[in-house]
């Protein structure tokens, strides 16, 4: 296909959720719209698809939301994760909007399920789409198609024709050949730069070769160099993002949700060294997984080790791949790969540091360690049953925060001020206004629907003028 | 049917299923999964028949191939449920005729065919003369009803002893006796097909719109079936309660009821084979095909012929359309523990399995926290 032959209004780089929710309201309002996807077909969507929840505001129990969620606890939430490292107006916009997006997504073919199992404590805050991201982008791409979207896959941006942030064509790399499309506005939602392994090193050094990206191979940034390069102002910085404790078993690309291991909280986590480094118990799980990617990426050889006794199997989500077993723990270090000596001796001070108390999975129970350092602060048990379980852990990067700065019309700021306001952002690639850094379970994509259907709306209102 | 044991291939399937729970909300297998850390050949045996092959979770699926993960959920239990199948053939020796099933239905038909044929010719008068419609003027009733008696109650005996060889298969370790409420939770579930169709989607069958298509030809199917069975009993009821001999006017309840169930064993079968036809060749285990297609294939010949008896019954065709209708229906219930029919059966029975073991919390006492 010759894709300088489509002529769009719209360009929109990136078939994820933000970038089909421009190309759905874009074209909604009038606008002739292309997409360009970067993967082939099967592996659209970009993190998308690997999504299963978004986080609404509401005022009373909502089809699949219980309880009620208000704007200033929303903004509490997140103002406590980030550290205050957001843009309040964009932040609130996201909030407002959030509550408007289930009625828009059903509209367009998205289903909603109930809060899956394991995860009861989202139930009120984040409504799951039925069968995850990928049913989500499936449903899009139907809806975009039907009325009159094209979308075109395995045709990836590599280049921006953008002076003094007017924006007139990019180069595309299709079919073996490159392309020029030009379009009267962009929308940039071609995600952040987490499978760029050489970017990742820029920012990481040497450690990053140890990550493992838990989305698509596409996820390589080119769209958000070639803005940065243009003078589009960056927000947030390389090495903010949000990473979780994978199984170091994880395939290097497009893991997904299911190689994470969810136990640290009911046991210990130690380096390579044999030794524990965070409080394991310092909140309920959902609300720490997404910092121990960075944790254990500050670790020596980015590895750790989370251990558990017998108490804990079956206590939480199962695993993907099993966990090393062993009688003893001089035997779960020899299958480890630890040294025997110092994991026993880790494990000694730490029983003997356990004050007694009352196990309670479920809430902030009362058994923490006392005079140990680091100390566990809720849920410290005495590993004193065997057979130990032990899981190898590596960061696993879900997506990098550096991004451009946008308006509340999603429109891209450059350096001067100056620009055509021909260039939108959504999604991952903007999302570092929000989220300076932290993370709060399902904004993603809240931020990538909100602002998508702003950026789409908004390039298709500039087009007509 | 791939070589390797499809009970692995699921039991990898459901380790990775569970650690992911996206599908959760689409049917009675991922809720029934959850339920369970580890899946030995019971379990997925059980699973395997509450899946309903609607290919709404791999639609959704992040690792459906060729992602490095190869979930293929729909094509791995189908392939599970045919092992169960042969596993619970009655009698045992007969369970490689799963595998050769549209032989052994065509050779069948072809045999039963042939036989009233011959027994037609040799009637008094033979196959050609106009009767009006008096069935057992060529074949006597009390023929008709000890060949179709015995091989009704032959069918009915191996499909009982598979019922209960699936029962023992699915049924693992753990004993269960079912409640008030659960037989009707587990028949209102089958009669309405609840989890054929993926959240209410509807059924994927390729790269278009899900659609509710599958679940009416189904229906159509099944509904016809039942309403030929019923024109039957009614009949058998007039004959011998009443003692009125067929052929019965076009308004009696035994035409009426065979007509309608005729037509939708027409319409419902036809339409699964069209969409068998465009279903995703991902989802569907090839080696089933045949299995799939021989037994649709087979209703709608039975009912084809059945209408076709009714509609020229009066004419010099009878003898030869009646002949071959008894030919088709005597061969369909010969094979029916051997095809396709059973997975009704044992989809009921998993049903029933699952609405029993939802009364009670997750034994899998994972903290919501």
């Amino acid at each position: 296909m010759d894709l300088a032959t489509l002529q769009p209004d719209v360009l929109v780089l990136g078939a994820g959720n933000a970038g089909l929710c421009a190309a759905i309201a874009a074209r909604e309002a009038g606008a002739r719209v292309l997409v360009l996807e970067s993967a082939p077909r099967w592996l659209r969507g970009g993190n998308s698809r690997h999504t299963r929840n978004l986080r609404c505001r509401h005022d009373a129990p909502e089809d699949v939301l219980t309880g009620f969620y208000g704007d200033d606890e929303y903004f509490d939430d997140l103002m406590r994760v980030t550290g205050g490292k957001t843009d309040a107006g964009l932040a609130r916009l996201a909030i407002r909007e959030s509550g408007t997006c289930r009625a828009w997504m059903r509209a367009h073919g998205a289903l909603f399920q109930p809060a899956l199992g394991g995860t009861l404590q989202l139930s009120r805050t984040n409504a799951f789409f039925l069968g995850g991201g990928r049913a989500l982008v499936n449903a899009y791409c139907r809806a975009a198609e039907r009325i009159g979207v094209a979308i075109v896959y395995e045709a990836e941006a590599r280049g921006l024709e953008l002076s003094d942030g007017a924006f007139a064509a990019a180069q595309v790399f299709h079919g073996g050949r490159m392309h020029r499309v030009a379009a009267k506005a962009l929308v940039a939602a071609a995600g952040g730069f987490e499978a760029n392994l050489e970017w990742l090193r820029e920012a990481w050094g040497p450690a990053a070769d140890n990550f493992i990206v838990r989305g698509t191979p596409h996820n390589r940034g080119a769209v958000l160099r070639a803005l940065l390069d243009a003078g589009a102002v960056p927000v947030s910085d390389p090495k903010q993002c949000h990473a979780i404790a994978l199984d170091a078993r994880s395939p290097k690309f497009d893991g997904g949700i299911a190689t994470r291991v969810d136990c640290v909280s009911l046991g210990i986590v130690v380096n390579r060294n044999g030794e524990r480094f965070y409080d394991e118990g310092e909140d309920f799980w959902p609300k720490r997984y997404a910092i121990w990617g960075r944790l254990i990426a500050a670790q020596p050889g980015q590895i750790a080790y989370s251990i558990v006794d017998a108490k804990a199997l079956g206590r939480f989500m199962p695993t993907i791949y099993p966990g090393e077993r062993a009688g003893t723990l001089a035997g779960l270090a020899a299958k480890l790969g630890l040294a025997a000596a110092s994991l026993v001796e880790t494990v000694a001070r730490f029983n003997s540091a356990v004050r007694p108390g009352r196990f309670d999975h479920t809430v902030l129970d009362d058994c923490a360690t006392v005079g140990l350092a680091p100390a566990k602060t809720h849920w410290a048990q005495r590993f004193d049953t065997p057979p130990f379980t032990g899981y190898p852990l590596r960061p696993g990067i879900t997506f990098t925060y550096l991004g451009v700065k946008v308006d509340e019309r999603a429109r891209v700021a450059f350096a001067g001020g100056g620009g055509a306001g021909n260039v939108f952002a959504a999604g991952e690639i903007m999302a570092g206004n929000i989220l300076g850094e932290g993370y709060l379970a399902g904004i993603g994509m809240t931020i990538g629907t909100t602002f998508g259907r702003i950026a789409g709306t908004e390039a298709a209102a500039h087009v007509r003028r | 049917m791939s070589a390797a044991d499809p009970h692995a291939e699921a039991a990898r399937l459901m380790t990775i299923c569970n650690a992911c729970r996206y599908c959760e909300g689409y049917c009675a297998v991922f809720p029934a999964m959850e339920r369970r850390i580890e899946f030995a050949r019971a379990d997925l045996s059980y699973l395997a028949s509450l899946c309903h092959q609607c290919g709404a979770c791999h639609s959704a699926c992040q690792y459906a191939p060729p992602h490095e993960f190869a979930v293929n959920v729909p094509r791995a239990f189908a392939e599970v449920r045919i092992a169960s199948y042969v596993e619970c053939a009655w009698p045992a020796a007969c369970a490689g005729l799963f595998r050769r099933n549209p032989a052994l239905v065509s050779v069948t038909t072809a045999l039963a065919t042939a036989v009233f044929l011959a027994l037609g010719a040799a009637a008094d008068g033979g196959l050609a003369t106009p009767r009006n419609g008096a069935f057992y003027a060529i074949f006597p009733h009390g023929l008709l009803v000890s060949v179709f008696g015995l091989a009704f109650a032959y069918a009915a005996l191996a499909l009982a002893m598979g019922a209960l060889g699936y029962a023992r298969l699915a049924r693992g370790s753990a004993e269960f006796a079912p409640e008030d409420g659960d037989a009707l939770r587990a028949t209102a579930d089958a009669l309405t097909l609840r989890y054929l169709g993926g959240g209410g989607e509807g059924c994927y069958e390729g790269r278009g719109d899900p659609a509710t298509l599958r679940r009416r030809f189904h229906h159509g199917t099944f509904y016809g079936f039942a309403l030929c069975f019923a024109s039957t009993t009614v009949a058998t009821i007039y004959h011998y309660v009443l003692g009125l001999a067929a052929p019965y006017p076009l308004a009696s309840i035994p035409v009426v009821l065979g007509t309608l169930g005729g037509l939708g064993l027409v319409v419902g079968p036809a339409g699964l084979l069209w969409l068998d036809r465009r279903r995703d060749a991902e989802v569907a285990d090839p080696g089933q095909r045949a299995l799939q297609r021989s037994f649709i294939a087979m209703l709608l010949l039975v009912s084809a012929t059945g209408l076709a008896l009714l509609a020229l019954r009066d004419t010099a065709l009878m003898g030869l359309l009646l002949a071959v209708h008894l030919g088709f229906v005597l061969a369909f219930f010969v094979t029916l523990p051997y095809g396709k029919f059973v997975h009704g059966i044992y989809r009921v029975q998993a049903l029933l399995k699952h609405a029993h073991e939802m009364r009670a919390p997750n034994p899998v006492g994972i903290a919501d926290s």
